[in-house]
């Protein structure tokens, strides 16, 4: 009789962690995941993107409850929802504020990663895994703003599917593949809501276990980039280690309060931003025989959009220095061979460079530069990892890669000039110099010594 | 010759204005004022909704949002249906709008959210008197407009003065006002008016939900400001064994 005294709870605990490691769990990734004592303000971000990740999905259920991919409909089934469905104005302004949210968050994330050297040995898998999320989430932001159907989704798809025109060869047969037509139309609309439902969700929450999982692995970075795991104390856990669970757990329930407060603020006072999260021209039907006269992408791919348009015939004379000049100085980091087959490759891409339309490396550059960041972890060769720890040259090099992502995102938003043209590409030349440009300042640059333990 | 337009100052009451979304005039956009929306949906099913549809919104739901019995709303209002719960649709079919304007008269639901407030009512202020057009009209906000001077019973006729400078070896010549040669039922005042309500009702009809979403934002606000604190208390009372 002893064993039935035991409180029905912990029996059916006990029954579940005999079949399924519930318990194991639980230990593994909150109460027995020792955290670094000391993350500041910028480890909000990681627990708030999963929280967005969940709004997203909750509010995407119940659109796609009223939604119908059908061109004829489509306009007028959102509108359908901002009127007619209880609360549906909520959930779809929460969908539309959380898009922009996801990408607010991921970007301070990244910034996190890259101020703390977060990338760092031996955190390099978690990070191309982070790029691949992020990398999803713009595929799931491209389809997904294509379904209201409205003029910049509309133009803004055709745009973007007809870059990969620009691939020789194979480019139309390619475009047409992605659109399943000849133009952006009803089938285009309803494959882009398969993959922005279905697909890319599955692969958006596969990625971010993925994520989470090779986090615990080897455990979270810190502001101080000191690994709490070289000092342990007697009983195996590190000194400067607590629980995830209670103390992390409850300091991001304050970061969820102080996110929700900025997140709910624009989603019932100001849920278009100014035309930056809910464009004006959205709300007018899609109409393929009416070319909007300014045709932007919604603020989160403006600087990689900025970095298109730069790629004039012009630029690529700055593009063909760039790349000898890049060769002539990690020349004698290669070995053997190489020494001669790398001139010859840079010369031969040079000549692609004046013989292929620029149109075509403009979407290359676009695409480097969002890949870009895969190449951090290898890139960067200073013996430290935060950014506490080192000289001026690599806080100027982030401060100028910070600016000039800004200012390349805030150019995308406007209508090319001249002057205008000339600013995106000295900041398209600094962007790609803060990567390009980082095996040697963040080499030579200064640091100061680490301290053993965690600083607070 | 090129024909541009220079901001109007003499007659606009609101400022000055160019064409092209250059300087527009203000609206005054006030959706708590419920009598100025009922004004404006009179004005936009006797003017508007002949050739405009509103395919989104519901009589029923204009009636409940601006607070007019849906009684008064079936027998005043409604033109061209006969029941309540039906959206705002017009008689005039797509085609027959494309063959006598050109293009086929816009559906009105979120017109406001596309143009925004100030343009319709800049739109809606400045039509003059153009020969060269086939409605006999042209628009400052909106040159070469297919739309004719629906309200010109009200607002009267305008016409352009102008003045022709010599810019670069070119004479160009510039809308320098609008001047009334007809007057209309209605004072300039009470046409501004008359703009006003149209332009607020607009507002309205584009999202109705606005009606509510300050009002519950507001204790959205509040309870998260709490919840904030709790946590924050929360956490510092955890946080004791760690610093």
């Amino acid at each position: 009789m002893k064993a039935l005294s035991k409180p029905w709870y912990v029996a059916t605990l006990e029954w579940v962690d005999a079949r399924f490691p519930l318990t194991k769990m639980w230990d593994e990734h909150l109460a027995k995941y020792y955290a670094p004592k000391n993350f500041n303000f910028w480890y909000y971000f990681g627990s708030l993107a999963l929280l967005v990740l969940v709004i997203q999905i909750g509010t995407g259920i119940w659109l796609t409850m009223n939604y119908k991919p059908d061109a004829e409909r489509a306009f007028e089934s959102v509108e359908y929802i901002m009127r007619d469905v209880e609360w549906g104005w909520f959930i779809r302004y929460m969908h539309s504020t959380g898009a922009s949210a996801f990408f607010v968050v991921v970007y301070l994330h990244m910034f996190r990663g890259m101020m703390y050297g977060s990338y760092r040995t031996p955190r390099e898998l978690i990070w191309l895994i982070g790029i691949l999320i992020y990398l999803t989430l713009m595929g799931e932001a491209f389809f997904g703003y294509l379904l209201p159907w409205g003029q910049m989704s509309f133009w803004g798809a055709k745009v973007i599917v007809s870059l990969f025109g620009a691939i020789p060869v194979i480019g139309e047969w390619l475009s047409t593949l992605v659109r399943g037509d000849f133009g952006i139309s009803d089938v285009t609309l309803n494959r882009f809501f398969a993959l922005h439902v279905i697909a890319m969700p599955l692969i958006l929450c596969a990625l971010v276990v993925v994520h989470i999982l090779a986090l615990h692995e080897v455990g979270s970075n810190n502001p101080d980039g000191v690994e709490i795991k070289k000092k342990k104390g007697p009983d195996g856990v590190p000194l400067d280690g607590i629980p995830f669970h209670p103390y992390y757990t409850v300091k991001d329930i304050v970061g969820v309060a102080g996110f929700l407060i900025v997140y709910f603020g624009i989603t019932f006072f100001a849920p278009e931003v100014g035309g930056y999260f809910i464009e004006h021209n959205n709300f007018i039907p899609a109409d393929p025989f009416k070319t909007p006269t300014h045709i932007a992408p919604v603020w989160y791919f403006t600087p990689y959009y900025s970095v298109l348009r730069a790629t004039t015939s012009e630029f690529m004379w700055v593009v063909a220095i760039g790349t000898v000049l890049l060769m002539l100085l990690y020349w004698r980091e290669f070995k053997g061979a190489w020494r001669l087959v790398v001139p010859i490759a840079t010369l031969a891409l040079v000549g692609g460079y004046f013989t292929i339309d620029a149109k075509f490396w403009g979407v290359v550059l676009m695409g480097l530069s969002v890949l870009v960041f895969c190449a951090l972890p290898w890139l960067d060769r200073s013996p430290v990892k935060s950014i506490r720890y080192r000289g001026p040259l690599t806080r100027i090099a982030l401060a100028v890669f910070v600016v000039s992502f800004l200012v390349l995102g805030y150019l995308g938003t406007k209508t090319p000039t001249i002057a205008l043209t000339r600013a995106a590409q000295l900041f398209t030349v600094l962007y790609f110099a803060y990567f390009l440009l980082m095996p040697i300042y963040s080499r030579i640059d200064t640091t100061k010594p680490v301290p053993e333990r965690v600083t607070h | 010759m090129k024909f541009r337009l220079l901001p109007l100052l003499a007659i606009l009451s609101s400022g000055a204005y160019a064409a092209g979304g250059g300087d527009l005039m203000h609206a005054e956009v006030d959706l708590g004022n419920r009598a100025s929306l009922q004004r404006g949906a009179r004005t936009f099913v006797n003017y508007c909704v002949s050739c405009h549809s509103a395919a989104y919104a519901r009589y029923s739901r204009v009636a409940a949002d601006l607070g007019i019995p849906e009684k008064v709303v079936a027998e005043n209002m409604m033109f061209t249906t006969e029941k309540v719960g039906n959206t705002m649709q017009v008689a005039m079919r797509k085609d027959d709008g494309e063959a006598w304007f050109g293009i086929a008269p816009p559906d009105l639901s979120v017109i406001a959210r596309a143009r925004g407030a100030d343009w319709l009512t800049t739109f809606l202020s400045t039509f003059y008197l153009d020969p060269k057009r086939p409605t006999g009209v042209n628009n400052l906000a909106f040159p070469d407009t297919a739309m004719p001077h629906v309200l010109w019973d009200l607002q009267g006729l305008k016409r352009a003065s102008t003045e022709t400078l010599t810019e670069g070896g070119q004479n160009v010549t510039h809308i320098t006002g609008l001047e009334t040669i007809s007057a209309g039922l209605e004072s300039d005042e009470a046409y501004a008016g008359t703009v006003r309500d149209l332009v607020n009702f607009l507002v309205y009809l584009g999202e109705p939900a606005k009606l509510v979403r300050y009002k519950i934002g507001f204790w959205a606000m509040l309870f998260l400001i709490g919840f904030f604190w709790i946590a924050y208390l929360l956490k510092k009372e955890y946080w004791r064994d760690v610093h």
